[in-house]
C-alpha cells in the first residue's frame, strides 16, 4: 500500500497513470454533470418561492463547493510538499490553483446573476459571498507568488507556506465574516435555499457536484501532465514521448 | 547601507542563551532604526495623510465621520503597517546580516520574533500614540477613542507578526511590495473586522470585554504561531536568492 504513494513520487509513472484516467474521468464526468444539468434546469419542479429562476443552483453550487474544497486539496498537498519532499504535490498546487481561481470567479458570477432575480441585486456584502471573494484573493496570492520566484523548488515550498498560512486563516475568515454581518446587517434578504429539498431537486444537485468533480480530477490530471512535460523536459521518457507524437 | 554604520552582531557564541539572543536583536534592530529616522517617519506621515484623505475625498460631514471614523483610522493603520513591512527583512538581507542571524544557534523563529516586535514598536506603537490626535479629528468621542487605542495596541502587533510571514516569502522577488500587499490583505481582514466592531459596538454603548478577549486570543495565535511560518519562509527565501 505504501509502495503506491512512492509510485506516486515519480513523475513518470503518475504520467501514465493519469493518461489511462482521463478518458474516464472525461466520460464519467461530462456524463453525471449533463445528467444533473439538464435534469435540473429541465425536468426539476419549480421552486414555490423563486419559480424558475432558482435553477442557476445547478451550476452555483458544484463550483462553490469545488472552489472550496480545492483549497482543501491545495492544503493537504502543501503538507506533502513541505513534510515529504514530493515533488507532484507542488505540481498538483501549481495546475490546480488557476482552476480553483477560475470556480470561485464562476460561483460569484453565477451567484451575482442568480442574487439579481430573486435578491434585486448583483452583489451583497453578506457574509457567505464576502468569505468567497477573500477565497478569491487567496487564490490570486497563491498564483502571484508562484509567478513571482523563478527557483522551481523554492517557489514550490515558498507557495506551500503561503497555503498553509491561508488554511489556517479561513476559518478564521469565515467566523469573523459571519460575526462581521450579523453585526453590521440586519438581515433584509433571507437567502432562500431551502434546506429540506425534495429528492427531485437535491439529486440533479449531488448529480451535477459529482460531475464536476470528475471533470476537475480530469483537468487536473491535463494540467499536471502539462506541466510534468514542461519540467522534465530533458528526459529520455519525455523526448520518447513528445518524438512518438509527432510521429 | 554601509557596514560601519550598522552594528555587529556578536551573537556566534552559543552559549549565548535564547532570551538573551532576543535581546541582542530586538536592541539591535531599535539602535539601528534610530540611526535611519526616515523610516521611523514614513509610516506616521501616510497614516496621517491617508486619514485626511477621507473626509477630503468623501464628506467632512461630523455625522459621516463619527460613523466612519474608527473604521478609516483602522484601515490607515493597516496601509501604514503594511507599507512599513518592507523594512522589517530587507535591511539586513541586503547587506548580509540576515543570513548571519539564520546561521545562528539560537532558534530562529525566537529571533524572528524578536525583530518583528521591534518593528511593532517602531511602528505600530507610535500608531497608537497617534490616534487620540486623529480621533479628535474624525469627531469621535472620547470613549470611543479609547476603545479604539485598545483594538490598536492590540491588533496592530498581530498586523506585525502576519506581515512578517509575508515580508518573509517576497524577500528579494521583483515588486515585492505590491506582491506582498496581495498576499497579506486576505490575512488582515478578520483583524480589521473585529477591530472596528469592537468600537462599534463601543460606540453602541455595549461590553466590549468580550470583543477585546477576542483579539486577545488572535494576538496570541500570532504570536504562538506566525514566527514559525516566517522562520520557514525565510529560511526558503534565502536559499532561493
Amino acid at each position: 500500500m505504501w509502495q503506491f504513494f512512492h509510485k506516486l513520487g515519480s513523475p513518470k509513472w503518475f504520467f501514465g497513470i493519469a493518461t489511462r484516467l482521463m478518458p474516464w474521468l472525461l466520460a464519467g464526468g461530462l456524463l453525471l454533470l449533463m445528467a444533473g444539468i439538464v435534469w435540473g434546469l429541465a425536468f426539476a419542479p419549480k421552486d414555490y418561492l423563486q419559480g424558475n429562476s432558482y435553477r442557476i443552483i445547478f451550476i452555483h453550487v458544484p463550483t462553490a463547493f469545488i472552489a472550496q474544497s480545492i483549497y482543501i486539496m491545495m492544503a493537504v498537498a502543501a503538507v506533502v510538499t513541505l513534510v515529504w519532499r514530493m515533488k507532484l504535490a507542488d505540481v498538483f498546487v501549481k495546475a490546480v490553483a488557476p482552476v480553483g481561481l477560475v470556480l470561485t470567479f464562476l460561483a460569484l458570477f453565477t451567484g451575482a446573476v442568480w442574487g439579481k432575480p430573486t435578491w434585486g441585486t448583483w452583489w451583497i456584502w453578506d457574509a457567505r459571498l464576502t468569505s468567497m471573494l477573500i477565497l478569491l484573493f487567496l487564490y490570486g496570492g497563491v498564483i502571484a507568488l508562484d509567478r513571482a520566484i523563478n527557483d522551481e523548488k523554492s517557489a514550490a515550498r515558498s507557495v506551500a507556506v503561503l497555503v498553509l498560512v491561508g488554511v489556517v486563516n479561513i476559518p478564521i475568515i469565515k467566523y469573523s465574516v459571519e460575526w462581521w454581518n450579523t453585526l453590521h446587517q440586519p438581515a433584509t434578504f433571507k437567502l432562500t435555499e431551502k434546506p429540506s429539498m425534495p429528492a427531485d431537486m437535491w439529486v440533479p444537485l449531488l448529480l451535477s457536484v459529482l460531475g464536476l468533480y470528475l471533470l476537475f480530477g480530469w483537468l487536473a490530471c491535463l494540467r499536471m501532465q502539462t506541466e510534468i512535460l514542461f519540467r522534465e523536459q530533458r528526459t529520455r521518457w519525455v523526448k520518447d514521448y513528445v518524438m512518438a507524437g509527432r510521429g | 547601507m554601509n557596514a560601519d554604520i550598522r552594528p555587529v552582531l556578536k551573537l556566534r557564541d552559543d552559549t549565548v542563551g535564547a532570551l538573551a539572543a532576543m535581546r541582542g536583536v530586538f536592541g539591535r534592530d531599535l539602535k539601528v532604526a534610530f540611526r535611519q529616522r526616515q523610516d521611523l517617519l514614513n509610516p506616521l506621515l501616510f497614516f496621517v495623510m491617508v486619514v485626511t484623505l477621507f473626509p477630503l475625498g468623501v464628506s467632512p460631514e461630523v455625522s459621516f465621520l463619527r460613523e466612519a471614523g474608527a473604521g478609516i483610522l483602522w484601515v490607515a493603520a493597516l496601509l501604514s503597517v503594511l507599507l512599513s513591512l518592507d523594512h522589517l527583512f530587507r535591511h539586513d538581507f541586503d547587506d548580509g546580516t540576515l543570513e548571519q542571524l539564520v546561521l545562528q544557534p539560537q532558534p530562529l523563529f525566537l529571533l524572528v520574533l524578536a525583530k518583528t516586535m521591534a518593528h511593532w514598536v517602531l511602528t505600530g506603537l507610535p500608531l497608537v500614540i497617534l490616534t487620540p490626535v486623529l480621533g479628535v479629528m474624525v469627531h469621535l468621542d472620547g470613549n470611543s477613542i479609547g476603545v479604539l487605542c485598545l483594538t490598536l495596541l492590540i491588533g496592530t502587533p498581530v498586523l506585525s507578526l502576519i506581515g512578517s510571514i509575508g515580508a518573509a516569502l517576497t524577500l528579494g522577488l521583483r515588486s515585492a511590495g505590491v506582491l506582498l500587499s496581495l498576499l497579506i490583505i486576505p490575512l488582515y481582514i478578520p483583524v480589521l473586522i473585529f477591530g472596528t466592531g469592537t468600537v462599534a459596538a463601543a460606540a453602541e454603548g455595549a461590553q466590549v470585554g468580550a470583543y477585546v478577549a477576542l483579539m486577545g486570543a488572535f494576538l496570541v495565535l500570532a504570536l504562538t504561531l506566525a514566527p514559525f511560518a516566517s522562520a520557514a519562509a525565510l529560511r526558503i527565501s534565502l536559499s532561493n536568492g
